[in-house]
């Protein structure tokens, strides 16, 4: 029986989704070249399209995809003189042989991870290499999600590809001893991934990217863009990835767990555009599977007895997530948390985020003193969030005057329209 | 691969030669070098002091002294390496003792 378009597009759609990093990859391990790799996956999955209406669908796509994926290359390499010779000098699995059994396929998404956020590379490009080759986002994508043109966006991969080629950034799962620290650079290139989608809530790059008209069009409060949206959900697919492929790694699942928590909470962070507090959100629609699931996730990390500021933040996270109301938060907890993490991970930010739960748990004038202490280093200056979190602290205790005039600064300060409406209603209620 | 290593610091620690080999950094570096086999030549460069720079502008040669470039880090050696790939390149730099104070910039060799 021959399975219907719609039964093979949503076939080529999931396995696209599911598999093209892994094709991508083992190509790339068994040719050395990206492009070649990526082309012959894009046309693997043409090839898809056009046959599974009338052979069926395979019983392993991905299987079929990279066994496909491969004899393109070798077909594309014979036709020429110089891959000819590279296909001699290519050690490993003959790829010019006809069939692979499915489970002869290595995962080596592993190691495409970590050339992708290989140190030597700029930042911008690990993140670029990364959605574009394991995520499969498209060049005008990721251009459009960072708010750049798509040539500038193409250029940044060109010239990181031929880096990695050029300058020798090997293939590979880095050694024991380098695996720590590189490890560490995965994790923020995937938790940047995630922030830059999770953000744009906010909406406001999105307004300078295509006009404030497009508000007046769509009402007040539209805010997130697909493409940027897409962003976090990529990178929660990417760090369940490498959670599966990294099973005894803890801060894997210790920044999957804080990505969940965050995205539990996304909906209820703006009401018609307006910033939420976290006192203030209706907790109602909260996620309450994310938020089970990343709970879960962050027990199996913890378990494993390996510490580190992801799963510090989860955790952090997670006693938010649980908390019936402000009042009923375990504020201790969380005070300890993160003097925690002020101490593997050291930042102002962290220390304003400390001063505020210490308010929380042992009174306002112990927090807003630690306030005050931040605030005259002159670390945080410019942050529009140590004046905020000032203001409500004076607020609380009751020093009106102080209070509007540190409101009156951080509404100086704030970076998107959604957080200055927030500020200015705080203003005007006192 | 064949890497270049521009071994880079501010001159403002200027051991002697002497000085240099009894370095115990210094030949902690040689040895990991001579164990690995990958230096394929190397050279301490004088102080930018005794550096000469020319440069041909229509036709006319121009000679200044001092280094090329104004910049705090300045080229104090030149290592060739044959190594693996970056990562290797990136280990051997790291046991330099300019590392510690100054810069190693890792150049990869057109081939």
């Amino acid at each position: 029986m021959t399975p219907s378009w719609d039964e093979v597009r949503a076939a080529v759609e999931a396995a696209y989704r599911e598999e093209r990093g892994q094709v991508v990859a083992t190509l790339i391990g068994l040719f050395g070249d990206w492009d070649l790799a990526e082309d012959c996956a894009q046309e693997a999955y043409a090839g898809a399209l056009a046959t599974w209406p009338r052979d069926g669908i395979p019983a392993r796509p991905g299987a079929w995809l990279t066994t496909t994926a491969r004899n393109r290359a070798t077909d594309r390499l014979r036709r020429d003189r110089v891959g000819r010779t590279k296909l001699r000098q290519l050690a490993g699995p003959a790829p010019s042989s006809e069939r692979t059994e499915p489970d002869e396929i290595p995962d080596d998404r592993l190691r495409l991870i970590f050339t992708c956020c290989h140190p030597a590379l700029p930042f911008e490009a690990r993140v670029a290499l990364t959605l574009r080759t394991l995520g499969g986002l498209s060049t005008a994508q990721i251009a459009a999600a960072f708010l750049t043109s798509e040539p500038t966006m193409a250029k940044r991969l060109v010239r990181a590809k031929r880096k990695i080629a050029e300058a020798g950034i090997p293939y590979r799962v880095p050694p024991a001893e380098l695996l720590p620290a590189r490890l560490a650079g995965v994790l923020a290139v995937l938790y940047l991934i995630f922030n830059e989608g999770f953000n744009e809530a906010f909406g406001e790059g999105f307004n300078e990217a295509f006009g404030e008209g497009f508000n007046e069009a769509f009402g007040e409060g539209f805010g997130e863009p697909a493409d940027r949206q897409a962003l976090t959900a990529e990178a929660i697919h990417l760090a369940r990835v490498l959670v599966r492929l990294m099973p005894g790694e803890a801060e894997p699942r210790g920044l999957l767990a804080l990505m969940l928590l965050h995205e539990a909470r996304r909906d209820s962070r703006t009401v018609a555009g307006v910033l939420v507090s976290l006192a203030d959100q209706d907790r109602a629609r909260w996620d309450r599977r994310l938020i089970a699931e990343g709970v879960a996730i962050l027990d199996e990390a913890v378990a494993l007895r390996r510490t580190g500021p992801y799963q510090m933040q989860a955790a952090i996270a997670a006693c938010h997530a649980t908390a019936p109301d402000t009042a009923g938060t375990d504020w201790r907890q969380i005070a300890a948390l993160y003097a925690a993490l002020a101490r593997v991970a050291p930042s102002p930010v962290v220390e304003l985020n400390h001063a505020v739960a210490v308010a929380m748990a042992d009174g306002i004038p112990v927090g807003l003193a630690r306030v005050e202490e931040l605030a005259a280093s002159g670390r945080l200056d410019g942050y529009y969030l140590l004046p905020a979190t000032r203001a409500d602290l004076l607020r609380r205790v009751g020093r009106t005057t102080e209070a509007a005039a540190a409101y009156r600064e951080a509404l100086r300060l704030a970076p998107t329209e959604a957080e200055r409406r927030y500020l200015a209603a705080r203003l005007r209620e006192l | 691969m064949k890497y270049a290593l521009l071994i880079c610091d501010d001159e403002t620690i200027s051991p002697s030669q002497a000085e240099l080999a009894a370095d115990p950094v210094h030949r902690a570096w040689d040895a990991d070098l001579a164990r690995r086999g990958a230096e394929v030549f190397g050279a301490r460069l004088r102080p930018v002091a005794d550096a000469t720079t020319i440069r041909v502008r229509g036709g006319e040669t121009l000679v200044s002294d001092g280094p090329f470039a104004e910049t705090k880090d300045l080229v104090g050696g030149i290592v060739i390496l044959e190594c693996a790939d970056v990562d290797e390149a990136i280990e051997i730099a790291a046991g330099h003792p300019w590392a510690q104070r100054g810069c190693v910039e890792i150049r990869p060799i057109w081939e």
